[in-house]
């Protein structure tokens, strides 16, 4: 049941996208959300659209799998496309009662449309492509910098990768707990508001539980093996560019000088 | 009275890249009063299996019939199945909540629509029934050790009074005497009510002792259904798939190799002392 959710879920395969630096990606990535933000108008639409298309293609995951990310922003779509809709002042199609669609609105709300589900699916692929502890692993390298400010880098991306890392636990830990309680006649669907925030108890409390004792665990046998935080710590597998690195970067860089360049001449 | 299984298969994550298909084509009849051991490898579908027995896991395909009923079918009733085949999960004690231990066995009844007092009364018999001492009673169960604990959680289940009872993988990660307890127990259940017991383990030896009947799954298959002496004397297709007989399998099957007369299947330790006495006194 729980385990279906799939947004911000690697899926593994091997494709050109998957073997690319979590630094890349996480750059082109960014270059990518910028240039919907940026493009305008057919031939901007046309890149962006294009842009996405290869991407998708190269990245081995089936466009049925990274639809299903879409479905947590439905609601979010919708509103937006409506709000755009009504609301846009301009040269009037059709008017009923006190709502009026004009050429303006049904234009910005397609535009929306298309920059929100693109936003969607383009860091989607990031996340399907890349596994949690490559992303943390990439971040951690691209913001090493900061250290130099004091920023505890390591500290935030070891936090982060484990919290990514508990996330599924805790799903499976979820359904095992609920059906153990089911298994004892336990009902967590049925009744009024107030019965079942009651019914919750029988499995939150285990779940506390267990995740404290996880996270005792774990701190234990990091310490156990001499965990001290980031200084003088290496890696198991370095973060190396390949030559396919440097071609996605100016590909990616290459892209967005387009889009902008679209968008100052036409 | 029984339970069948008839075709059942089970996939996890359909069409998607983690597919698993954790039970493949699974027919099974299991009679009023057995004493079943379910053994197999660490991923062989035998957790998955057992959750289906309740209707806790809907079959991706196949049929399901308790008592000559389909347990699939839209009028069944399959909250009430849930306490008539108790199902006992891996590590129960993870599941205990309540502020006091009894408080926490009658959870169960009390879901099955019980009065107060009638929960209590069944809590009272089901903690009786696994021997945990009642000076414990109206403690918090997290002050109890792992195997007390895991007697708590087992009387959780038994207060509801099913029929069947299934435990998966009761002794995990219990001492050689917790784990003798907590089976004694189980066998006592047997004998005195004649309860209909689905043991899960991964250890020959443990089962081996108890059980009547052994069920072995191999990658969600069952690969030999019979008593423990005919499926050891498999012993070679068992070690193939990484599980052993008990070690006093190999032993009679030394002695027969050197000439010694003795029946080359022997499940306990009783058995085989028995048949080599014999042997040597004639
Ligand atoms: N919730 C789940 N989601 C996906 N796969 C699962 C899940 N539970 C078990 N599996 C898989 O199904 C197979 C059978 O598992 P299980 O029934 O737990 O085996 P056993 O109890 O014999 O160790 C294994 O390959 C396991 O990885
Ligand atoms: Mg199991």
């Amino acid at each position: 049941m729980l385990r279906d959710i799939t947004i911000g879920q690697y899926y593994p395969a091997d494709s050109v996208i998957h073997r690319l630096d979590p630094r890349t990606k996480l750059m082109a990535a960014m270059l990518y959300i910028l240039s919907l933000f940026v493009f305008q108008g057919w031939a901007g639409f046309a890149a962006v659209t294009l842009a996405l298309v290869l991407m998708i293609a190269l990245s081995k995951v089936p466009f049925g799998y990274m639809v299903r990310g879409l479905k947590a922003i439905a609601v979010i779509l919708i509103i937006t496309i409506l709000f755009n809709l009504f609301l846009t002042p301009g040269e009037t199609i059709v008017e009923f009662w006190k709502l009026r669609i004009t050429w303006e609105g049904l234009k910005n709300a397609g535009f929306m449309a298309v920059r929100l589900t693109y936003l969607i699916l383009g860091s989607s692929i990031l996340t399907l492509t890349t596994t949690p502890n490559q992303l943390t692993d990439g971040m951690e390298k691209a913001l090493k910098p900061f250290n130099k400010l004091h920023v505890p880098v390591h500290e935030i991306s070891m936090m982060m990768s484990i919290a990514l890392r508990f996330i599924p636990i805790l799903i499976e830990e979820t359904d095992k707990i609920m059906k153990a309680q089911l298994a004892r006649g336990a009902d967590f669907e049925s009744g009024n508001l107030i019965k079942k925030a009651k019914s919750m108890v029988p499995l939150l409390v285990p779940l506390f539980i267990s995740a404290f004792r996880r996270a005792n665990d774990l701190a234990m046998a990091m310490e156990a093996r001499c965990y001290h935080g980031g200084d003088g710590r290496t890696k198991m597998k370095p973060l190396r560019y390949k030559k396919a690195d440097i071609a996605a970067y100016l590909l990616s860089a290459g892209y967005f000088a387009g889009v902008i360049a679209l968008k100052v001449l036409l | 009275m029984s339970i069948i299984l008839d075709k059942v298969n089970y996939v996890y994550s359909e069409k998607t890249a983690y597919e698993i298909h954790a039970l493949k084509n699974i027919n099974l009849k299991i009679e009023d009063g057995e004493f079943i051991g379910v053994i197999g490898h660490t991923g062989s579908g035998k957790s998955t299996l057992i959750q289906h027995l309740n209707g806790l896991m809907h079959a991706t395909s196949g049929g399901i019939y308790y008592n000559g009923q389909d347990i699939y079918d839209e009028d069944y009733d399959r909250k009430k199945l849930r306490g008539r085949v108790g199902l006992v999960f891996q590590y129960p004690e993870h599941q205990l909540f309540e502020t006091t231990i009894f408080a926490d066995v009658s959870f169960g009844p009390k879901n099955q629509g019980l009065s107060k007092k009638e929960a209590e009364l069944k809590a009272f018999t089901a903690l009786r029934s696994v021997g945990l001492p009642e000076d414990y009673w109206y403690r918090s169960p997290f002050e109890l050790s792992g195997g007390q604990k895991r007697r708590v959680a087992i009387a959780g289940v038994l207060a509801m009074e099913p029929e069947v009872l299934i435990l998966d993988e009761p002794t995990a990660g219990l001492d050689p005497r917790g784990r003798d307890e907590i089976l004694d127990q189980v066998a006592k259940l047997h004998e005195e009510r004649n309860m209909t017991i689905i043991l899960v383990s991964h250890s020959m030896e443990d089962v081996a002792k108890y059980v009547e009947r052994l069920i072995v799954m191999n990658q969600g298959s069952i690969m030999l259904d019979g008593t423990p002496g005919e499926v050891f004397a498999h012993y070679q297709e068992l070690e193939a798939v990484g599980l052993a007989a008990p070690q006093i399998t190999y032993l009679m099957h030394d002695l027969r190799k050197r000439g010694i007369q003795v029946p080359g299947i022997a499940t306990t330790l009783e058995e085989a002392k028995e048949a080599i006495l014999q042997a040597f006194k004639k």
